[in-house]
């Protein structure tokens, strides 16, 4: 691709003996919002290391701007990262954390001063320029931490669990934050999350990945919507996940005829997805939980657990009940493996 | 009423042991006789005044005053950063390294003391004042690790990984980041091994020797001869020397987070 900025080619990450990301590609787009999603112990963090310079790769390459920057030092190679803790000096004040790589640099003092005062303005941190990061709020520790990697104006900007530390409503706060600062700087941001739905909200295409391997790569849409495989499906919240054999679904040894045709291996739909009251399956529901909008319900069916969820205003089931249920084609995911 | 009598009892009792002697020491000082008795036999500066005109006090001092300030920095010098390898990197043998260390606070002095003697000063040559300065190092060395390792502790490793993305090399990144952050432990395990070294005993008793004596072995030598007040008289100067060092510390460092 032509636009490529951040690519990683064929790369290589080991802790000791222990290969945590075997052979990688990826190429990033300049100034995109790119999401490294997965489980914990996928490798998101690891490669998000290596392209800041934190971890030498066993093999391959990255490149940054058609240069390959694989042995150029962390201190040399123009990466901003965000860390999840912040990671701000805690014996200067806000000001003085801003400066730290402007005075590096060794540029002016009044230069420093100006692009520091103009940095901390644009984060809402101006009034806060004396104080020190411990007598701050987490969400004004982030917005600093922010300011203090965007003032060194980064090629790249790297962000480790963006949105883990903070609370519901500054969580939305930061969203935008992130979202307003990719728009008016242009800038090319990777960041790592374990939170699909962080994920979704956020990035302009998502990286799932699993034991170090891309499991897909696409927009939010085509993952929440199309997932390929059954890792992406359950990740993404399908939570209902069959193995399909001749036009029949099979689950716990049992197998109960399918309504449509298919050709996929393996067939996901969502609880929201499956039909209550009517159709061709029966079960037993095992469970009710009862969240806002819509209720939930685990039935217990010859395949196995089905989990289903109607809008809060249908009718009550309860525990206990039989419940005749529908597996439609249309919500249904088509896997491949 | 029984228990609160009997806790009364055994904290009097028991300041009366930690600070009872601290006060005759200085009671017997200013005695205007010219025996150490108890009560003193009348009231006087003169025993007090009269430690800064002995020679060998002056010397012995001095030599105290140099193990205490270099030796510490040299153990400080040594042990920050080990306390940094053993505080930030999964070691190998880390445990062992950390009881090595321990060790001469472990060990008895008079057994170091005759080790270093034995070992370093008669086969080896080593002037008295080397061999001290070794045995002060090493005896500070402990402390200075412990008390910056406990602060190192505290202290985030992510920061110095920001610093490398911000620019620095890992050692800037130490000199700008950590060692700021650590100062106040740093400064605390200098005055703990500044006291260290300048009581120090049983070490330096084997390793002084004609013309070479740290303070205290010099106060010994001084009694076997004298029985005059100004021993007890520099005792007292030098109690309130490490008062106030100690309370300077924990009222500017907090020093009691850190030992």
């Amino acid at each position: 691709m032509s636009d490529t900025f951040v690519s990683l080619q064929k790369l290589s990450l080991a802790y000791g003996q222990t290969l945590v990301v075997p052979d990688l590609d990826l190429d990033i787009r300049k100034g995109e919002l790119i999401a490294l999603l997965g489980p914990s112990g996928c490798g998101k963090t690891t490669t998000m290391r290596a392209i800041a310079g934190l971890m030498a790769p066993q093999s391959g390459h990255i490149l940054i701007d058609s240069q390959d920057v694989t042995r150029v030092p962390a201190n040399k190679r123009g990466i901003g990262l965000v860390f999840q803790s912040y990671a701000l000096f805690p014996h200067l004040s806000a000001f003085e954390n801003v400066a730290f790589g402007l005075r590096l640099k060794k540029l002016a003092n009044s230069d420093i001063t100006k692009r520091v005062d103009q940095g901390l303005e644009t984060m809402g941190l101006a009034h806060l320029a004396k104080r020190k990061p411990d007598d701050m709020s987490g969400g004004q520790q982030q917005r600093l931490s922010l300011a203090r990697s965007l003032v060194m104006e980064p090629k790249v900007l790297l962000l480790d669990e963006p949105l883990s530390n903070l609370d519901a409503r500054l969580r939305l706060d930061m969203r935008l934050e992130l979202q307003r600062v990719q728009r008016e700087t242009g800038i090319t941001m990777v960041f790592v999350t374990h939170d699909q739905a962080e994920a979704l909200a956020l990035a302009d295409r998502i990286v799932l990945m699993k034991d170090g391997k891309i499991e897909q790569l696409g927009t939010p849409d085509e993952l929440y919507n199309a997932p390929q495989t059954r890792f992406a499906a359950d990740f993404l919240g399908f939570q209902n996940i069959f193995e399909v054999v001749d036009q029949t679904i099979i689950g716990e040894g049992n197998a109960l005829p399918l309504s449509f045709q298919t050709t996929a291996r393996y067939l996901a739909w969502r609880p929201g997805a499956v039909a209550l009251e009517k159709g061709e399956y029966e079960g037993t529901i095992k469970g009710v939980s009862f969240a806002g909008e819509q209720r939930e319900f685990v039935i217990e069916a010859p395949i196995g657990q089905v989990k289903a969820a109607t809008p809060a205003a249908n009718p009550q089931h309860q525990i206990g009940e039989t419940i005749r249920f529908h597996l439609p084609s249309e919500g249904a995911c088509e896997l491949s493996h | 009423m029984n228990n609160k009598f009997a806790s009364h009892l055994i904290i009097g009792l028991t300041l009366t042991f930690l600070i009872g002697p601290f006060l005759i020491i200085i009671l017997a000082g200013l005695s205007a006789g010219d025996f150490m008795t108890f009560p003193p036999d009348g009231i006087s500066l003169k025993w007090y005044i009269k430690v800064f005109t002995v020679e060998s006090f002056r010397e012995s001092f001095w030599l105290s005053m140099f193990l205490a300030v270099f030796g510490t920095i040299c153990a400080l010098v040594l042990g920050i950063p080990a306390a940094y390898a053993i505080s930030r990197y999964d070691l190998p043998y880390s445990e062992t390294i950390k009881t090595i260390v321990a060790a001469p606070i472990i060990v008895p002095g008079i057994i170091v003391g005759l080790a270093l003697l034995r070992y370093l000063v008669v086969p080896l040559n080593f002037t008295v004042t080397l061999a001290l300065f070794m045995a002060h190092t090493a005896l500070v060395l402990p402390y200075a690790v412990r008390v910056v390792s406990s602060s190192l502790n505290n202290l985030r490793a992510d920061i110095e990984e920001a610093a490398v993305l911000l620019g620095c090399t890992r050692l800037g990144a130490f000199m700008r980041v950590v060692l700021p952050n650590i100062r106040s432990g740093v400064l605390a395990a200098f005055i703990l091994g500044f006291v260290t070294s300048f009581n120090q005993v049983p070490v330096s008793l084997f390793l002084s020797g004609p013309g070479v004596r740290t303070l205290p072995i010099d106060m010994l030598g001084y009694m076997e001869i004298t029985y005059d007040p100004s021993v007890a008289a520099l005792s007292a100067l030098l109690a309130f020397l490490s008062v106030a060092i100690v309370f300077v510390a924990e009222k500017f460092l907090g020093f009691s987070r850190y030992v």
